[in-house]
């Protein structure tokens, strides 16, 4: 059961956000406003009428309109076909007149100051305009209440601080808006009303002034404790260099452009900026899982770029990759099978080409102790365990290895907090017992979190390494474009223009 | 907000690293082949190429050219054009479109010179070519369609030479039995149907893997359809097979258009069904890019979800659209026994069907390119025909490859990449 009894009033003129972890139930309850799920049970009023969707045309014809997480735009189509879609105004014989919906959208857009052009294709445009070109779809079929379902998951930090600002103006002009994350800072920065669901249930609502930490106990059920005890780091020789990377698809497009950095032992280098803009790339290249790489990644003193997968791992790289369930384990295998899938071909666990079952399974019996996965049993099949311990299976895989690099792809997304605590603290043990650890994530939080240095990567090149506690709003203009020097100018100059409270840190508490 | 960020990419730096040599290559292997066969081992006389037919009310002189002479200068123009495309690989990565587009006009014209020039006869006209390709376009432009109709939706459609055969075999016993050409007609678009029916259920409604229901269908239809035509077909009644003898569809030429010389005898000089396949190719180009049933469809079979949470009822529409193609597909089936020859045999559509997919490939799922592509197709296959009579310096079978050859060249990336619908293929399920 995703949704159990829940009872939720959005006040129309309102921002009415809510609240919970991955998983928690708050996508689903959405979905099913939206005619997307029928509910087993329980009803629907706007405006005090009862309603019931038999789809998303019912729920539209309602009022209500969704921004989803994973866009429902069509790529080759371009904005003015995208909004019409589904509305469009015909003349006769069911001919298309996209002039009409060209008009709605340039309106739409000259009063919230959206800057799209209704001819452009949307594969062309940039993330953050996608998901105007989203909210357009909704204002031009007049809804009344606007779902945004993880809004800023994808946004920069300025991105996401216009996401509020738009989001404001629609309060304004009447619109209730229904704001669905899990960021607690996001959260607090804009709602009127906050909801808190945990597995299924309210668990109960709070005015946006609540203190973070009791937000966050209500969204994990018990005390978090939100920040990392970590010492300082106390680097050691640089063993792992990148230098002058380029990565290029097919088509010679360069997707890393001449990145160069190096990371110490025992400290973590974080690899901050938003999806898409080489980071998959450059874990790509030091695994050797790239075609088109230039430049030279070495580890040790040995060059890495040429090699096999297998001889980079065998150098002593441990990778968690960004989609665990497409990279990181087998879900149909074992959690036993998956915690050796890189080390099935030596001994203990193969004897002369067969597999040694007994070895194997005490193998996992003591992982699962050791990591803490929670599963029934270690020979349960990988993907019928949570988010938070298919992650715990990929990490005690490869750091049960002795590691001279290791680097994490998103290494808590879609991660419960509880899990996310105990990951972070392994990772920090890792660069304590001296690993050079690569860190890539899109979560600000997470970078601050664990990052001793930060390097920030925008379209393919390196902005800047900045050191691991700059400001937000810092990383946020690096994240946008600007080097690290230019960003720190800008900072200066508008600390002494005195603008800095409406800017990078207009959602900061 | 007074942040102003650098929101548009940085220029990338030009120099490009990696350069794809395969169409230098290509166009070099080309150009050799017309420089030695050309040249060396082309043939001495003249190529006459005849417009007109006798019969055509405007006559257009023949047009006679030096073989070698021209021969020649195609391979020069040919080599040029190569070393410009390798100059520009070199350079920039990228061979402008217009080089290819003119060596591989060049390259058919030196061809086409070779060959009429090498034959022994010399009463090859170019209508008569045209005219002719016509029996072998029409069925593959029709399934061409029933493929764009279903896959613009999303559904892979295989079963394509499975609907042509199942309507040829309709129309044929229903023509005869009947003795009504047009009810055959209208028989041969319900059994497309009912073939697409199957196709729909097992793929949209129990969603079995498509090209695994296509396959399967394709034999079924070959089996069904060869059952019966023993057992029915070949029955004689007082010495005569009567269920085979489907009345024909009269040829229904256009006053004035069918003058022209070329074009005239090629397209206006046809059946109904010819008239209807003009239609039908210009209709659906409509259709589906200047209407809203159109956006809808390609909506569809690019992103389902997204055109489902628009109220948009996916597979509804794929349902629809596949039935659609099934009915086309059909009508296509009955030009083979109601049009071309005059009685169904086992089997008859000889994998047209397959080649209907490879035009609606080649023509990139949009229905004017898959048109052209079936017109290339049909002129390839009756090219073969006619020089297998007239005698030429190269065996019509080689010939009758090339066009095959060139979709492989085409779908895997040579000549542009040929993109399906992004959909295409993938079963839609609502969580």
């Amino acid at each position: 059961m995703a949704n159990d009894h829940i009872d939720l009033v959005v006040e129309s003129g309102q921002i009415h956000s809510l609240l919970g972890e991955n998983g928690a139930g708050k996508s689903t309850l959405m979905n099913v406003l939206y005619g997307l799920y029928s509910p087993s049970s329980g009803q629907i009023l706007v405006d005090d009428v009862p309603v019931s969707f038999s789809g998303p045309a019912d729920a539209m014809a309602a009022g209500i309109g969704m921004v989803h997480q994973h866009f429902m735009l069509v790529p080759v189509f371009t904005v003015a076909e995208n909004v019409a879609l589904g509305a469009e105004s015909t003349s006769f014989g069911g001919v298309l007149n996209l002039g009409d919906t060209r008009r709605k959208i340039r309106e739409i857009s000259a009063q919230f100051g959206f800057d799209v052009d209704p001819d452009a294709l949307v594969e062309d445009l940039p993330v953050g305009v996608q998901q105007r070109v989203e909210i357009i779809k909704a204002l031009v079929r007049n809804s009344k209440i606007l779902i945004l379902d993880e809004p800023t998951a994808v946004l920069t930090p300025q991105e996401t601080d216009e996401l509020m600002e738009i989001m404001g103006q629609l309060r304004d002009s009447g619109t209730s808006i229904v704001f669905i994350s899990h960021k607690l800072r996001e959260v607090k920065a804009i709602s009127d009303t906050i909801t808190v669901i945990r597995r299924g249930k309210v668990v109960g609502s709070a005015p946006p002034d609540t203190s973070t930490t009791e937000l966050a106990a209500m969204m994990v059920g018990r005390a978090v404790n939100l920040t990392l005890n970590k010492a300082d780091a106390t680097p050691g020789a640089e063993t792992f260099k990148v230098s002058n990377l380029t990565v290029m698809n097919d088509s010679g497009h360069r997707l890393l452009d001449n990145v160069s950095l190096s990371v110490s032992q025992g400290e973590i280098l974080a690899i901050a900026g938003v999806q898409g803009n080489g980071q998959t790339e450059l874990t790509q290249a030091v695994l050797g899982l790239h075609k088109h790489v230039l430049g030279s990644i070495t580890l040790d003193g040995k060059e890495l770029v040429g090699k096999s997968v297998s001889q980079v791992l065998e150098s002593g790289v441990g990778f968690v990759p960004e989609d665990r369930q497409d990279d990181g384990l087998v879900g149909e295998l074992s959690i036993a099978e998956n915690l050796i899938l890189d080390l099935y071909k030596k001994a203990p666990y193969s004897r002369g080409g067969t597999l040694n079952r007994s070895a194997i399974a005490q193998n996992s019996v003591e992982k699962v102790s050791e990591f803490d996965i929670r599963a029934q049993s270690p020979r349960d099949a990988a993907h019928t365990l949570s988010g938070g311990n298919q992650q715990k299976v990929v990490l005690a895989r490869e750091l049960s290895r002795p590691l001279k690099l290791f680097i994490a792809s998103q290494p808590t997304r879609g991660v419960d907090v509880g899990s996310i605590e105990f990951l972070h603290k392994r990772i920090v043990a890792e660069r304590d017992a001296g690993t050079p650890v690569v860190i890539v994530s899109t979560e600000l939080d997470e970078v601050l979190e664990l990052a001793d240095r930060i390097a920030v990567l925008f379209a393919g090149r390196l902005m800047g390494i900045v050191p691991g506690k700059s400001s937000r709003a810092l990383l946020g203009l690096m994240m946008a474009g600007l080097s690290a020097e230019e960003a720190s100018e800008q900072m200066q100059s508008q600390k002494e223009s005195g603008t800095t409270g409406e800017t990078g840190e207009g959602v900061q508490l | 907000m007074s942040i102003t960020a650098k929101s548009e990419t940085p220029k990338v730096a030009d120099a490009v690293a990696i350069r794809s040599w395969k169409m230098p290559i290509l166009l070099g292997i080309l150009s050799l082949f017309s420089v030695v066969v050309f040249i060396i081992l082309g043939p001495s006389g003249t190529a006459t190429f005849r417009i007109s037919q006798d019969t055509d009310a405007w006559q257009v002189p023949d047009l006679v050219v030096p073989a070698k002479a021209v021969g020649a200068l195609v391979s020069i123009i040919a080599v040029a054009l190569t070393y410009l495309a390798w100059r520009q690989t070199r350079d920039s990565g990228k061979i402008a479109k217009w080089v290819i587009t003119s060596f591989s006009v060049v390259f058919v014209i030196g061809v086409m010179v070779w060959i009429i020039g090498g034959t022994s006869t010399q009463n090859i006209t170019l209508v008569g070519l045209f005219a002719g390709a016509m029996l072998i376009t029409t069925p593959i432009l029709f399934g061409a369609m029933s493929g764009v109709l279903s896959e613009r939706a999303g559904v892979v459609n295989i079963a394509i030479e499975g609907q042509l055969l199942a309507g040829a075999f309709t129309a044929a016993l229903v023509a005869s039995i009947t003795g009504n050409a047009y009810a055959g007609l209208i028989a041969a678009a319900v059994a497309g149907v009912l073939v697409s029916v199957l196709l729909a259920l097992f793929s949209i409604k129990y969603v079995v893997n498509q090209i695994i229901v296509g396959v399967v269908l394709n034999v079924l239809v070959s089996g069904l359809t060869g059952f019966l035509f023993e057992k029915i077909m070949k029955t004689k009644v007082d010495g005569a097979t009567i269920y085979n003898q489907p009345a024909h569809l009269p040829n229904l030429p256009i006053p004035l258009l069918s003058e022209i010389p070329i074009i005239g005898p090629t397209l206006f000089r046809q059946s109904i069904i010819g008239y209807f396949m003009l239609i039908l190719v210009a209709a659906l180009w409509f259709g589906l890019f200047r209407t809203r049933w159109g956006l809808r469809v390609r909506a569809v079979g690019e992103h389902p979800k997204a055109a489902d949470t628009v109220g948009i009822n996916v597979n509804r529409t794929r349902v629809i659209n596949v039935l659609a193609g099934g009915a086309v597909a059909g009508i296509g089936g009955a030009y083979f026994t109601l049009v071309a020859v005059s009685s169904f045999s086992k089997d008859m559509t000889g994998g047209l069907g397959f080649i209907a997919l490879a035009a609606l490939i080649f023509g990139r799922w949009n229905p004017i390119g898959a048109a052209l592509a079936a017109l290339l197709f049909g002129v390839a296959g009756n090219l073969q025909s006619i020089l297998s009579l007239a005698g030429t310096p190269i065996d019509g079978q080689f010939l009758a490859m090339l066009p095959y050859a060139l979709t492989i060249l085409a779908v895997s990336g040579f000549v542009g990449r040929s993109l399906a619908p992004a959909a295409d293929g993938e079963p839609y399920i609502k969580e």
